[in-house]
């Protein structure tokens, strides 16, 4: 899953992807890291992705990084959670890599927009 | 693009095994009535995970049975459903229609399958399950920002270790960012015996320094101290988390909006149908109890072995194996180059100095080619696996009770031979549940258990591997055999007569025989005992039958540990070489013609107390006789069958690599291929298993294959 969504965002924007293998990964990243797009999976080892969330809009350097929150379909409770927490969007697997990367395009050129 | 579809099959097809292995752990865990959780969680990540790559891929359908088995399985860790044989039925049916969709294209499915019929007994098979036990979760002071973090799954953890009279637990941890890692390791082996870890919660103040403040939230029936014993140290808070005051029945409080702090951000963009600047509406499930996480570890583990796999093509193993063959015909031929120089006086120095070297090529090029051997080998298990699930369906399909005891799975065999020993084996495995196995009734009559026992069990013996299937059910009647292959016209009454009881049962390896009376989908599928006979004997093996009526029957399989490569003696046969694998020279003598008797026509010689049929390699391959003053016997053995091949010479043991015959010499039989000595000498390899039986059954059919 990790390499089909880095695949999706390097190929069709041209990003430069960070990856970590877990919640945990992800959190020993995020002081040296600033990011413009995050995309987090509910379903993490250690840290679930709603924890992250929680965490990222806690934290002073990624309090306002977008972040897209993927999951199963069948979750919907947990999809209705990210929301709350703060992920700009939730995306059901399986999906299409061009799904990602339109949805990641939107958001970034809102964020433009909008400064 | 074919390449990668190629890494797609090779990663489905690990994780379908692994899903079967997990499906028979889950089905051995229900009836022992042991804790399913783990097992449930892993068949959930497999199903998840080749749906997420069949996605990728355009496996739509696929897809499509890894989505309705993923809500199955959801519905199940959740404790939305329980698990019921039925429900494992679906889940192991499932199990072979993936196996069934990785065999088609995508872009032309086969009708093979029916889909829409088992997407539909899939979904007739869902019942209403049981219904989380009222919410005792609000009862405990969890503070609010925790729930509002937890998965469904934790949630539903919690409440079930709840439900259970288990106690909750905070603890608060300080690690490095450094060296997390280790030190989650750390805390979940200490926490595994006395708690369940339910959640991390990185606390919010941590994040931006060199360290992270953790909250694991832990489910645990040991009393505090023990846990502060076992959890504490190294600045580790332990805190219980105690129940609130009565008066509060539910968990009322309201969500906190967690992201009032992002407003500024300007859109959210959600999936179609639903608007994002509506304020978040309080979830409408009921809270559930999220529970410990061991399968963390199992996800780590995995992670971590996958960052030192590579996945390889056999085919390239093949080649650098081939490369590895050429470099050993350059090796025979330096030697015997050397032993042309040292003939000569005035180079013998740089005989000497090239033998030197040459020495040292040669165990360097053993090196290589033991670690491409080695490579090659793959545990026999993941083929096991594959046969438990056929002997629990094929049991529950047929009324009878198994049980299936597998003992050296760990037996590792090349990787080629593993491929092709599927067939074969899952043809015994059917016959021994569909004709050895009893009826529990008819078991209990006979005065045996109503389970009936099958053994798998494989070990390594010398340069083979031994495969054992015995069932410990009736058994074969030589007389029906022998009766049954007489009606067939597959021999007369009057050569059955002379046959002895051992000699009768191998009737049923007979091309034509097959002793069902009414041919069941198990067995009858077309193929008989002759067809796996002949499919191992092409990867260089034997089978061995033994039956005792009413007690059971035992099927013994030899095959060689690998086909890549062989060691060979080679015998020379008139003017012509021969090469035999190594593996089936018992020992090779002088031969004296005058020992020679003959009995009923066949020539045998007594060799320590036992007879032994002979043959002469010139006759059976109508060379013209060399007139060699001193010949040489070969004592060949395959399995349990034995004969000597008079030859004229030994010329002395090699490795070869076998090049098969190619297509217009295919079906000549006798010969398993041909072999590059070096030297531009081409030397045919002798089929042992194929040769013996030949001679024993004292056809002159090889004839034909004279060149």
């Amino acid at each position: 899953m990790r390499a089909f969504v880095r695949a999706s965002l390097e190929a069709d924007l041209g990003a430069d992807v960070d990856e970590a293998k877990s919640g945990f990964e992800a959190l020993r990243m995020l002081p040296r890291e600033a990011w413009g797009l995050v995309v987090v999976d509910v379903n993490m080892p250690d840290i679930n992705g709603l924890e992250l969330i929680s965490f990222l809009r806690k934290s002073e350097r990624h309090r306002n990084t977008p972040v897209i929150l993927i999951s199963t379909e069948a979750s919907a409770r947990d999809q209705q959670r990210g929301l709350e927490l703060g992920a700009d969007a939730f995306l059901a697997k399986p999906f299409a890599p061009e799904a990602l990367s339109a949805l990641a395009k939107g958001i970034l050129s809102r964020g433009e927009a909008g400064q | 693009m074919s390449e990668l579809r190629e890494e797609f099959l090779a990663e489905a097809q690990e994780i379908v095994e692994a899903l079967s292995r997990d499906l028979l752990l889950l089905d051995q865990a229900h009836k022992d009535g042991t804790s399913t959780q783990d097992l449930i969680n892993e068949v959930f990540r497999g199903v998840h995970t080749l749906k997420g790559i069949a996605g990728m891929f355009g496996y739509v359908r696929l897809g499509e049975v890894a989505h309705a088995l993923e809500d199955l399985l959801d519905a199940l860790r959740l404790g939305r459903r329980e698990v019921s044989i039925g429900l494992l039925d679906a889940l192991f049916e499932g199990v072979e229609v993936f196996q069934r969709l990785l065999v088609e294209s995508p872009e032309s499915p086969s009708s093979e399958v029916d889909l829409p019929a088992f997407l539909s007994r899939l979904a007739s098979s869902e019942s209403p399950g049981k219904r989380d036990a009222p919410d005792e979760l609000a009862a405990y002071a969890l503070d609010e920002s925790v729930l509002a973090v937890l998965t469904e799954y934790e949630e539903h953890r919690l409440r079930t270790n709840v439900s259970k009279g288990m106690g909750l637990f905070r603890l608060r941890v300080r690690f490095s960012l450094m060296t997390i890692d280790t030190q989650l390791e750390d805390l979940k082996t200490r926490a595994k015996s006395v708690a369940e870890i339910i959640t991390y919660l990185p606390s919010a103040s941590g994040g931006d320094g060199d360290a992270i403040e953790l909250d694991v939230v832990l489910a645990s029936s040991a009393p505090f101290e023990r846990l502060e014993e076992i959890l504490g140290g190294d600045g580790a808070v332990l805190e219980r988390v105690g129940r609130r005051p009565s008066r509060a029945p539910e968990l009322a409080a309201p969500r906190p909006a967690a992201r009032a702090q992002s407003t500024e951000h300007p859109a959210v963009i959600l999936p179609p149908a639903r608007p994002t600047s509506a304020p978040p509406a309080p979830s409408p499930t009921p809270r559930d109890v999220p529970a410990p996480r061991k399968e963390l570890t199992a996800d780590q583990l995995a992670l971590r072995s996958v960052a030192h796999t590579v996945r390889v093509d056999i085919r390239k193993l093949d080649h650098l194996m081939n490369v590895v063959g050429e470099l050993a015909i350059v090796r025979s031929a330096v030697t015997r180059l050397t032993e042309k120089l040292r003939g000569r006086p005035e180079l013998r120095q740089l005989a000497i100095d090239l033998h030197r070297v040459n020495r040292g090529f040669e165990r360097h090029l053993e090196e290589l080619q033991d670690g491409i051997l080695d490579v090659r080998m793959v545990p026999l298990g993941q083929t096991f696996d594959r046969l438990a699930r056929i002997v629990r369906q094929l049991a529950r399909e047929h009324d009878k009770e198994v049980q299936l005891v597998v003992s050296g799975a760990e037996t590792e065999i090349d990787k080629l031979i593993v491929e092709e020993l599927s067939d074969p084996l899952m043809h015994l495995i059917r016959n021994a549940i569909d004709h050895g196995i009893e009826t529990p009734k008819r078991r209990e009559l006979a005065g045996k258990p109503a389970m009936g026992t099958l053994v798998l069990n494989a070990y390594q013996k010398g340069n083979h591997v031994v495969i054992e299937i015995e069932d410990d059910g009736a058994g074969m009647n030589p007389q029906v055999i022998i009766e049954t292959a007489i009606s067939r016209g597959l021999v007369s009454e009057e050569a059955a007569a002379e046959l002895s009881r051992d000699e009768a049962l191998q009737l049923i390896f007979l091309p034509g025989f097959s002793t069902s009376a009414q041919v069941t989908d198990l067995s009858g599928r077309g193929v008989g005992m002759d067809v796996v006979k002949t499919n191992i004997a092409r990867l260089g093996g034997v089978i061995d039958l033994h039956s005792e009526l009413a007690t059971g029957t035992k099927l013994t399989i030899t095959l060689p540990v690998t086909l890549a490569i062989m060691s060979a003696l080679l015998v020379r046969v008139g003017s012509r070489e021969y090469a035999l694998p190594i593996t089936a020279v018992q020992e090779a003598i002088a031969f004296e013609e005058r020992r020679v008797r003959n009995v009923e026509g066949r020539e045998v010689l007594t060799l320590r107390g036992s007879t032994l049929p002979i043959a002469r390699l010139d006759h059976l391959f109508r060379l013209p006789p060399a007139g060699a003053a001193k010949r040489f016997l070969v004592v060949a053995s395959v399995g349990q069958k034995r004969a000597g091949l008079v030859v004229d010479a030994l010329e002395g043991q090699q490795d070869i690599v076998i090049k098969p015959l190619g297509k217009s010499l295919s079906k000549v039989r006798g010969f398993a291929g041909a072999t590059d000595l070096g030297d531009q000498r081409v030397a045919l390899v002798l089929d042992a298993p194929g040769l013996l039986d030949e001679i024993l059954a004292h056809e002159r059919v090889l004839g034909e294959a004279r060149r």
